[in-house]
């Protein structure tokens, strides 16, 4: 097994919503949004983690504390085995070069005003002192690694001349110039068109191929994760159900969850006919979420008293294949 | 006769710079009951045609020739007044993109179904109200969340209610532009779900428009494969998803991943959509095409159905 690059033990990040004044004098109960609750997570060098689930299970949320992005509410980020939930910006900053994301909208990630060479070169500037000629090499070399042909073109366009595609790959280059460690990628092709989604993400699996990074990509299209991902946790309200090598997870899946998120996925085949149950109803609001196992006000399998009132640890059923459901006895 | 026949459609909108030719020579036709799905990428033309078969292009846009038949009469020719008060929503009815904007934030979803109901039909307020609460619980919403507002309801709810406005004054027709994206899996399936039973229950047809040819594969008999105004293949789902023959279904097909099938590489199509202001002459295909040969970059290749009701748009075809 590959070293493991970033760890995350009990991992939780509450909103505290605020309420009014009048209602702060009636009640001293404060309401909390639970985003992430007590999760383990770890990605390793060289693997595609895939982090799949619907809105609101707390994807997004998991990527950012563990780019420490914001901070957790509770629990411990390790990077190479060395913690880093306290460290200070400016002991973080020298970490940042290592651990960069890929976030979801590429029309709204680059700064209009900013020409490509600016944008990628930001990262250099403020992470590393280099002079602007050595900047200007390794923009460059960061531009042609994306396939940006030629480099010194698009050095000096802004991002509304670009396609989608492109301005994407301009995302990435800013990613990757410095070499990191450890990248977050948050639904990156989902605003694309379906017919280059394929290009990015052969994008992103040479890079990590060539850099050999720990990646953490998160989205919600299982088919998606199938065709990408070594690894593929499933969340759901904050926490991890089943998480385990992707072809356990896609082939055999044993949470409830799992297996109606890969029912729902459409499949471009005439031939095949679904089944036509489909999960009822949507999340419920992480505010106040479900006591015992989250998933009992929707699951299909429920086997009674103790889905309401027990939360179900997840467990190592064989072969690494962990998951969080009584319906499982530990092996 | 067919409820609805597109006969070379041409929708151009006008710029400085000259003409888009956003439609572009296009025909399908559409029977009782049935539901077809126009595939492709963005501005290829999908949304155009259907905003040209209710009429309600932006100032700028233009069918310029070809006719929309509709249950016997032509719509392209009728008066506004006649559009209004027979087609639209009687007739023709759409799902617009973006289901999160698509009421008014400021009134009660209820209300604004009344308000759909009371244009179009000539009824009582009450009686109109108990039809928007019958209609809700159609499409799965209890009908106590009646005069709840927008902002209240999920988007998968929201979604559902603007299915049962666009379905308030029974159309034969339903125009569903992309119902699945913006939603989750699981909302996605159950809306697709419910658009399936709508059609089933009411013999609704369907005009699907979407770029996920699996919403297509599960949800339509026909599909129209459209890129840069033009239709490229035009069959029964079953036949272009098996053997898809244009090298551009080919690639889209390939574009994709199935959970289903076995595990393989996805191949994104080079290059992008072209200029429709200026698109390349002979195929609009041609430069990103990996079977191109002379003959694609002058001569426009015609839609030419085989002997299975398929048509197909390439040259490669006679060979």
């Amino acid at each position: 097994m590959s070293e493991t690059i970033v760890r995350a033990e009990k991992l939780t990040k509450l909103f505290i919503l605020k309420t009014g004044f009048f209602k702060s004098l009636t009640s001293r109960q404060t309401l909390a949004v639970h985003a992430v609750d007590g999760i383990d997570i770890d990605v390793r060098k060289g693997e595609i983690l895939g982090l799949v689930g619907e809105s609101g299970s707390g994807k997004t949320t998991t990527g950012r504390l563990l780019l420490r992005l914001i901070d957790p509410t509770e629990g411990k980020i390790f990077f190479h085995n060395k913690d880093i939930t306290k460290l200070n910006e400016n002991e973080m900053r020298v970490l940042r070069r290592k651990m960069q994301i890929v976030f979801q909208d590429p029309y709204s990630s680059l700064n209009p005003r900013m020409t490509i060479g600016d944008i990628v070169a930001e990262p250099v500037r403020i992470l590393e002192q280099r002079t602007p000629k050595d900047t200007e090499d390794l923009v460059k070399k960061a531009l042609d690694d994306v396939e940006l042909h030629p480099p010194d073109e698009f050095f000096f366009r802004y991002p509304h001349e670009l396609s989608g595609g492109q301005r994407q790959r301009v995302a990435t280059a800013r990613a990757f110039v410095l070499n990191p460690e450890f990248v977050v990628a948050d639904e990156p092709v989902s605003m694309l068109d379906v017919s280059i989604r394929a290009e990015i993400l052969d994008l992103m699996i040479a890079l990590k191929e060539k850099h050999n990074t720990a990646f953490l990509y998160i989205t919600h299209d299982l088919a998606l994760a199938r065709h990408l991902c070594d690894r593929i946790a499933v969340m759901y309200l904050g926490k991890i159900m089943e998480r385990g090598d992707v072809d356990q997870v896609v082939t055999e899946p044993l949470h409830p969850y799992t297996m109606a998120l890969l029912e729902a996925v459409p499949v471009p085949d005439p031939a095949v006919k679904r089944s036509e149950t489909v999960l009822k109803g949507e999340i419920p609001s992480p505010v106040n979420p479900p006591a015992g196992c989250r998933f009992h006000t929707r699951c299909p399998s429920y086997i009674g008293e103790i889905c309401r009132t027990k939360e179900p640890q997840l467990l190592d059923v064989g072969n690494g294949h962990m998951v969080a459901c009584h319906l499982y006895p530990k092996k | 006769m067919s409820l609805l026949e597109v006969n070379q459609l041409k929708t151009y909108f006008k710029i400085m710079r000259g003409y888009v030719k956003a439609v572009d020579n296009i025909s399908f036709t559409l029977e009782k009951g049935e539901a077809i799905g126009l595939a492709g990428e963005s501005g290829c033309g999908k949304t155009t045609t259907a905003l040209s078969i209710l009429r309600i292009l932006p100032s700028n846009g233009e069918i310029k020739e070809g006719s929309i038949m509709f249950s016997g009469m032509n719509i392209t020719k009728i008066s506004d007044e006649k559009m209004r008060r027979d087609v639209r929503w009687k007739g023709i009815s759409i799902v617009f993109q973006g289901a999160m904007n698509a009421f008014n934030p400021v009134y009660r979803v209820g209300d604004q179904l009344v308000e759909a109901i009371m244009l179009h039909e000539n009824v009582k307020k009450s009686e109109a109200e108990a039809r928007g609460k019958k209609l809700l619980e159609l499409v799965g919403i209890e009908p106590s969340r009646f005069s709840n507002y927008p902002h209240e309801f999920s988007g998968g709810m929201k979604q559902r209610a603007l299915i049962a406005m666009a379905i308030s004054s029974n159309p034969s027709i339903l125009i569903a532009d992309e119902p699945g994206t913006a939603l989750d899996v699981i909302v996605q399936a159950q809306i697709l779900k419910l658009l399936r039973e709508l059609k089933k229950n009411l013999n609704l047809s369907m005009i699907l428009i979407t770029h996920d040819l699996s919403i297509i594969a599960e949800t339509c008999e026909k599909t129209a494969i459209m890129y840069a105004g033009k239709v490229v293949e035009y069959g029964s789902v079953f036949e272009i998803f098996r053997e898809p023959q244009h090298p551009y279904t080919i690639g889209l097909l390939a574009a994709f991943p199935n959970i289903k099938a076995a595990k393989t590489r996805m191949k994104a199509i080079p290059g992008f959509p072209p200029d429709l202001l200026d698109p390349p002459p002979g195929c609009r295909f041609h430069p990103r095409c990996k079977y191109a040969m002379d003959i694609c970059k002058y001569k426009e290749p015609a839609l030419i159905p085989d002997n299975k009701g398929r048509s197909v748009a390439c040259h490669l075809m006679n060979k």
